[in-house]
């Protein structure tokens, strides 16, 4: 992965907020993962295959998740079940989102929600994986992409 | 003219079924089912036979793709707007080859699904 990778997540996320909610998301300076699980209430995981193989990962709070839930739906009390939803196709719509640049042979899969602060998500081993730290309004959320 | 058309729903997403259903409210539609899975929607297509239908791409048991050809061969005059996170251009032109009739890469807001729907469907 190199900067320009880095940079078509970080369009992508951006464009997500921008476009659903009207107002536009930070993102921090990208960061290696290393050993510290990087896991908040619920985590979006979208597996890669194709020309480029691993996994993209959104994980957030329950609180950011109610808040664009409220936006998207009108509705100030979100369940538990739709929480866990948006989770999945936030993952689903960053990850879907960066074929305009890598192509149709970016191959995604559906998105598998973890509910809860899990010990970490296991990533591919041998890769590297980015942590791209995003602040939406006073919430706090991370991407994280391990392609090889 | 007929007074409601009937539309069925395609998302793997919950929260985006919803927010169509919700944002084409004001459509003279009939929701006549939701599927959240390929293998449901064809089967409720077949059922509910919709003029028209909103179908994402990435879903669990068939592709939206797979979906899409079976529609065109069992009615090809139904209306199709593909609705997916999908933002190449190949796969918008293989989706409007075998049949849809628009095609929308998420994220939408309000105003961009009413306006697509609306050309679609020739009500603007």
């Amino acid at each position: 992965m190199n900067e320009t990778d880095l940079h078509f997540f970080i369009d992508s996320t951006v464009n997500y907020f921008q476009e659903v909610t009207g107002e536009q998301a930070i993102t921090g300076i990208p960061y290696l993962k290393g050993k510290e699980p990087v896991v908040l209430d619920y985590s979006g995981i979208i597996g890669i295959s194709g020309k480029r193989k691993g996994c993209v990962y959104i994980t957030t709070t329950s609180e950011m998740l109610r808040s664009l839930a409220h936006i998207i739906l009108d509705d100030p009390k979100a369940t538990v079940e739709t929480v866990k939803d948006l989770t999945g196709e936030i993952a689903n719509t960053i990850s879907g989102n960066v074929r305009e640049a890598y192509g149709s042979s970016f191959m995604i899969s559906v998105p598998v929600v973890v509910e809860g602060k899990a010990k970490d998500i296991r990533l591919p081993e041998h890769v590297q994986a980015f942590v791209i730290p995003i602040t939406w309004k006073e919430y706090r959320c991370y991407l994280v992409v391990c392609l090889e | 003219m007929k007074e409601k058309f009937k539309i069925l729903i395609i998302d793997d997403s919950m929260t985006i079924r919803q927010a169509i259903e919700k944002n084409l409210s004001d459509f003279p539609l009939e929701v006549v089912g939701m599927a959240g899975d390929g293998k449901t929607a064809l089967e409720l297509f077949k059922t509910t036979n919709p003029d028209v239908v909103t179908l994402d791409i990435t879903m669990p048991e068939l592709d939206g793709i797979s979906v899409l050809k079976e529609m065109m061969k069992i009615n090809k005059d139904v209306k199709v707007m593909v609705i997916t996170a999908l933002k190449d251009k190949a796969t918008g032109l293989k989706a409007i080859q075998i049949g849809a009739k628009s095609y929308l890469v998420k994220p939408f807001t309000s105003e961009k699904l009413k306006s697509a729907f609306s050309r679609m469907m020739g009500l603007n």
